[in-house]
């Protein structure tokens, strides 16, 4: 028994070390890098990096706390309308003169407490998250047309805007890339490096058998949402740091580029499985990809399909692989019986 | 000598580089109940699923009434009236019985549309000759695990079967579903159909069986009229070596530990209490379906109790959450080890430190080093059987897996052991060393709570044993006056009358 189970893992495992996610996402991060340097001499320069990289960071913010949420087999969907719902809540209250500084923390928390309805309603009446989040979706939109209706704010102290879209200065580092390399470290750092980490992938595992071991499953549920709807939150802030312009619609459909982003970084749906670097990896295939296809003179409806074309391609591969893994798999297994006579004398002797 | 009904010569089956059956030979008779036994791995399910044409044999040759045959695919089987009735009755639920036994080939009018009236006729007569009630026109969804089983065997003798196997059909029964199944499957027998019967339960093959034969490690190794056998030869035979079933130890019984007083839940028992105590192991026997599992979930924080006092340490508590539970000190080895009990995907180390990595770890950061170390020295304890302790539990046996369960409570250092059928689905060999260790950890101060329907290792293994019926206890019963029967009797709600002065318990 032991050795035909051990047999086909072998060279899962062999393969594993070349084949891991990871690395093919890197192979494209060059193979994409290659192609834009071809195609425009512009591509490769400061000024690009720094418009390619801006213009993803709500997206990869988000992708951090969605990358967990994710590994724990819920998911969050409504991101995209607290984005629309903090800078309605950030313009209203600057518009009644409430000074920014002031102003921000209480976005923040208006990002929490969606956060924490998503997870009280999961978790208390446990719903699944899918619905939930949808439910939340419309609603944190709708909060948003009711407190801003079809006014643009578009009236914002000059540090807030160039916090939104500067850069470093004499780099080509903007602000909102400083923003998120540290939270990629401190979220690194919890998924991969701490106990809190090791009991997000047990639940997405095993949420039963995690609670059973004292792991309190809803209460990490719970907290999970706060944090991504806290993060949302500050996405949202820096989405109208960016345009200048809160609006009710901020934000429109970028939940699925969200999730896009940390499938294509190899999170498995079902949960249980992912990891940040490869989130960060696939948020810069996005942006490059995207970047190209403007540069390419795509038209923004086309690069829609290109995100949906994404996402169908990182769930497939995973699954082809494993389908392929499994076939491969069987071929040697049925391969080996002519072997076995021979090998039988050896063993029975 | 007549020929034999079925006869398995040589057979042979490799998977990859395991071989799973190696020339075994079986010999079945018409109007006989064959036992098949063996440890996990054997060769049993190989072998039924050989006969049952789900694999091919490499080797050998089956003979049906004397004529050589294969059986290519599980139509085949059927086809040449060989019925298997799966440990898991696989029926569809939404279908009626009568539409169950004769999905196949359901009788048909000159129209050949299906002729419902004599489908269920028919099916009707057929449990009637079982000497059982059951409505053939319901559906098969809300019917018990065991009503489910004997549809299967309805299914067999609807295809007027030759050969009917029962493949561990008991292992989700009660008690007296066991005995209406054995009933039937006599009726069946004498009908001349050969019975081929898999068990894990040796009582149950004295029991049921004319003979017995024995596997090990996908060997033949003999064939006896259990008559003619002993529990310990049988066990023997199974392991290959001498076993002692049960190495309980003495132990000095100290202070109370855990104090349950009047304890209700919603739906599952009734004003319950007891005491265990330091060093003890305390039964707890009854029927599926008694309150014993729900007594377990109530005491570690799952469910939540409606009534009732629980003291630890003389202190009442009272656990919402299985995390409070541990802090507290009290543990639970879950009945369904890979829904509850373990991480499958996860290492060795990674399950046996998953309850306490915050009391390893308290500043957040994990340390490979300490946890490789934790889980080396309780997994090599409990003596698991690995390639290291980085290997994912899912690689590992039955047993094995066992142990990585208790071996992951015993790194959280509990007061209070609670055991869901410890041993299930355990080869006897683990068995046994699953009872040493928790005998070893009652010796060690645990209060041990062991819920157990193996009433030989409730017998061997408690100091007192707690027999709950329909969600009462029925009855306190102390090590020394224990016997099967009485157990038995106190689980249907009947009592033994027992001598005067012993038996009647204090606790009601």
């Amino acid at each position: 028994m032991t050795a035909s189970s051990q047999s086909p893992a072998r060279p899962a495992v062999r393969l594993g070390a070349l084949a891991r996610w990871e690395t093919l996402l890197v192979i494209l991060l060059v193979g994409l890098i290659a192609a834009g340097a071809r195609m425009s001499p512009f591509f490769i320069s400061g000024g690009n990096f720094a418009n390619l990289t801006s213009s993803v960071m709500e997206i990869a913010i988000m992708a951090l706390p969605m990358t967990l949420v994710i590994i724990m087999a819920d998911i969050d969907l409504s991101v995209e309308s607290m984005v629309g719902l903090a800078g309605a809540v950030l313009g209203t209250l600057v518009v009644a003169g409430v000074p920014l500084p002031l102003a921000i923390p209480v976005v923040l928390a208006v990002g929490a407490l969606g956060g924490l309805l998503n997870g009280l309603l999961v978790t208390r009446a446990g719903l699944p998250s899918l619905v939930v989040t949808l439910g939340t979706l419309a609603l944190f939109r709708g909060l948003a047309n009711v407190l801003l209706g079809p006014t643009v704010i578009s009236v914002w102290p000059d540090w807030f805007t160039s916090f939104g879209f500067g850069t470093i200065d004499g780099s080509p580092i903007p602000f909102t890339l400083v923003v998120f390399l540290v939270l990629v470290v401190v979220f690194w750092a919890v998924a991969h490096a701490t106990w809190i980490g090791r009991q997000v992938f047990a639940i997405g595992k095993n949420a039963a058998a995690s609670r059973y071991s004292g792991v309190r499953v809803n209460s990490m549920r719970n907290w999970m949402f706060v944090i991504t709807g806290m993060i949302a939150s500050l996405a949202g802030i820096i989405l109208v740091a960016r345009f200048s312009s809160a609006r009710n619609d901020n934000g429109t459909g970028m939940t699925l580029t969200v999730v896009t982003v940390v499938l294509l970084g190899g999170v498995d749906i079902n949960g249980g499985k992912g990891s940040i670097p490869g989130v960060v990896l696939a948020v810069f295939v996005l942006a490059l990809l995207q970047n190209i296809l403007r540069l390419a003179g795509v038209s923004s409806e086309f690069q829609g399909i290109a995100v949906g074309l994404l996402l169908v391609f990182s769930v497939i591969v995973p699954q082809l692989a494993r389908q392929t893994r499994g076939a491969v798999d069987r071929a040697r297994r049925s391969r080996r019986p002519p072997a076995g006579p021979i090998a039988s004398g050896e063993v029975t002797a | 000598m007549t020929t034999a009904r079925l006869q398995l010569t040589g057979i042979s089956k490799r998977f990859a580089a395991t071989a799973a059956l190696a020339d075994v030979s079986l010999e079945l008779l018409a109007g006989e109940i064959h036992a098949l036994v063996g440890e996990n791995g054997a060769g049993k399910s190989t072998l039924v699923k050989v006969i049952a044409g789900v694999h091919q044999p490499d080797a050998g040759e089956i003979r049906l009434d004397g004529e050589l045959i294969t059986v290519p695919n599980p139509a085949a089987a059927r086809e040449r009236g060989i019925a298997v009735v799966h440990q898991e009755p696989r029926l569809f639920p939404d279908l009626s019985v009568a539409e169950n036994i004769f999905l196949i080939a359901p009788p048909t009018d000159r129209f050949h549309t299906i002729s419902w009236g004599e489908m269920r006729r028919r099916a009707a007569e057929l449990f009637e000759q079982l000497d059982v009630r059951i409505d053939v026109a319901a559906p098969v969804r809300g019917l018990s695990m065991a009503d489910q089983q004997l549809i299967e065997i309805a299914k067999a003798l609807a295809i007027e079967a030759r050969v009917l196997i029962l493949d561990e059909p008991t292992a989700s029964l009660s008690s007296h579903e066991v005995e209406r199944l054995f009933t039937i499957v006599r009726r069946t027998s004498e009908r001349g159909v050969a019975v081929l019967f898999v068990s894990h339960r040796l009582d149950e093959v004295f029991e049921l069986c004319d003979r017995a034969t024995v596997f090990r490690d996908g060997r033949y190794v003999t064939t006896a009229p259990t008559s003619e056998l002993t529990t310990a030869s049988l066990v023997r035979f199974m392991v290959g070596r001498e076993v002692s079933l049960f190495p309980k130890e003495a132990t000095t019984v100290g202070a109370p530990i855990l104090e349950v007083r009047n304890l209700s839940d919603a739906s599952g028992f009734r004003d319950v209490s007891f005491t265990v105590r330091a060093g003890e192991i305390l039964g707890l026997a009854g029927l599926v379906g008694a309150g014993r599992t729900e007594i377990a979930r109530v005491l570690f924080g799952i469910e939540p109790r409606t009534a009732g006092e629980v003291l630890l340490d003389g202190r009442p508590v009272e656990f919402r959450s299985p995390s409070e539970a541990l802090r507290a000190g009290v543990a639970y080895v879950p009945e369904d080890r890979h829904q509850d009990g373990l991480v499958l995907d996860f290492s060795i180390t990674n399950n046996i430190t998953l309850p306490i990595l915050g009391r390893l770890f308290p500043r957040l950061f994990l340390r490979a080093r300490t946890e490789v170390e934790v889980a080396t020295q309780f997994s090599e304890r409990l003596r698991v059987r690995m390639t290291g302790v980085d290997q994912a539990v899912k690689a590992l046996s039955g047993g094995n897996q066992q142990k990585v369960v208790i071996a992951k409570w015993l790194a959280a250092r509990p007061r209070v052991l609670i055991l869901d059928e410890p041993t299930r689905g355990v080869d006897i060999g683990a068995k046994v060393e699953v009872h040493r260790i928790v005998s070893e950890l009652a010796a060690s101060g645990l209060a041990i709570i062991m819920i157990s329907s193996d009433l030989p290792e409730v017998l061997a293994m408690s100091d007192r044993i707690l027999v709950l019926h329909e969600g009462r206890i029925s009855e306190e019963i102390p090590r020394a006056d224990a016997t099967e029967e009485r157990v038995m009797f106190a689980a249907t709600g009947q009592r033994v009358q027992a001598p005067a002065g012993t038996g009647a318990s204090s606790v009601h």
